[in-house]
């Protein structure tokens, strides 16, 4: 694409994150946040990063925003929300300076990087041993899988801090409050509607995810999106935190991740995949991710107990 | 400098840098929690997309960073998560139980 498209890209991204940070309204600032994680996700895809566009358009515009959001409204239903301040004038200026200093000097550093190759080289040389079609999926599950095999551990370890926030008595209990529409409402027909397309388009983003842009990070937030609509809906309430079906599926993920790394391990290469498997391992690696990566991501949303077990 | 800004990398890595210092600003000058956790986001997200710009080359970004910054997004998603569940809890307190709650233990 042309180059006025990417400076006009540029601008709305740098005026939507101005609007969401000093903004006089707390709500607009969120919305504006929204928007600005959808700017963003174009820009990826005018880079041409397919995937990093399709996580940032899920989780940092969606699931950011749904959280937020939640976030908003629990502050203000405790009557919590505060009122911004204004500083004064030569605060605001020094602070400004130095904000400007910092992004002017990472501007100098990016302008005076001296020229490189990249690893898009090296990466398609080795993509063969693990017979991957997509090069982004063979860097997160095989060359830099340990990466994410702690980046799924910091999600879980994300809910477990969320649950200890649990209110006293309430451990275990039933997250958020109880949702109810009218049955023949817009909310209900698109709680109906919706997951069904919702479960296609998340099957069909981890099943392409090996050779073409996806994975199990973007389907799994396309699955907890589908749960959120239905609880919004009311058509299911929110699970108990204390169900052992739902902890086996939050750290089923990891633990077959971890199982695989051991596996290796007794085959002589830790952290390593057979020769041969990689494919296979990967594969169900990323099918049971993304169920892990969807209940934990809906869970992180539903937030602590707010309702006795 | 318009050779440079024609470069599509260099472009959005320096709209990364000016973001830094934009979310820089809002992180230490507003007061609001929520708005602090938006800034802190466009903080992350400006790192990404300069790390993604000079990663990028005629055929695409590099798909070493890409994977990086997938991770990062979700890591920056579970900070937030937390963070956010963290502001509503001390909503929800208000001072004076606080210090009750202290006094109980």
């Amino acid at each position: 694409m042309s180059l006025a498209f990417d400076l006009a890209l540029c601008a709305l991204i740098l005026g939507a994150a101005g609007l969401a940070v000093a903004g006089r309204n707390l709500f607009g600032s969120v919305v504006f946040y929204i928007v600005y994680g959808v700017l963003i996700a174009l820009a990826w895809v005018s880079l041409g990063a397919a995937d990093v566009a399709l996580a940032e358009a899920a989780i940092g515009a969606g699931v950011t925003g749904v959280l937020l959001i939640g976030a908003w409204q629990g502050m203000k239903d405790a009557g919590g929300l505060e009122a911004e301040i204004t500083q004064s004038l030569p605060v605001r200026v020094l602070a400004g300076l130095g904000a400007a200093a910092l992004g002017g000097l990472i501007g100098f550093a990016i302008l005076s990087l001296p020229g490189h190759e990249g690893l898009t080289g090296p990466v398609a040389e080795n993509q063969p041993a693990v017979n991957l079609g997509n090069p982004v999926t063979a860097v997160l599950l095989s060359f830099r899988a340990y990466d994410t095999l702690l980046e799924t551990l910091v999600l879980s370890a994300a809910l477990a801090a969320v649950w200890s926030l649990t209110p006293a008595g309430l451990w275990g209990g039933i997250p958020g409050p109880k949702h109810t529409t009218r049955p023949d409402g817009v909310m209900a027909s698109f709680g109906r509607l919706l997951p069904p397309l919702g479960l296609l388009v998340a099957v069909y983003l981890v099943w392409a995810g090996a050779d073409q842009p996806g994975g199990a990070f973007q389907a799994g937030t396309v699955l907890a999106a589908v749960w959120i609509l239905i609880v919004l809906a009311g058509l299911r309430d929110e699970p108990r935190l204390s169900s052992l079906t739902l902890r086996v599926i939050v750290i089923a993920g990891p633990l077959v991740f971890l199982g695989a790394a051991l596996a290796g391990a007794l085959s002589g290469l830790a952290l390593g995949y057979p020769e041969g498997h990689a494919r296979t391992l990967i594969l169900i690696i990323e099918y049971a991710l993304t169920l892990s990566i969807a209940a934990t991501l809906a869970l992180l949303i539903a937030g602590p107990a707010r309702r006795a077990p | 400098m318009m050779e440079l800004l024609a470069e599509r990398g260099s472009l959005f890595a320096l709209t990364g840098a000016a973001l830094i210092a934009l979310g820089f600003y809002g992180f230490i000058m507003r007061r609001a929690l929520i708005r602090r956790l938006i800034a802190f986001n466009v903080i992350g997200s400006g790192i990404f997309l300069l790390f993604g710009g000079t990663g990028y080359f005629d055929d695409g970004v590099d798909p070493v960073p890409q994977a990086l910054i997938i991770t990062g997004i979700v890591v920056a998603l579970a900070l937030t998560a937390f963070a956010a569940a963290l502001a509503v809890r001390l909503a929800q307190s208000g001072d004076d139980e606080d210090e009750n709650a202290e006094a109980g233990r």
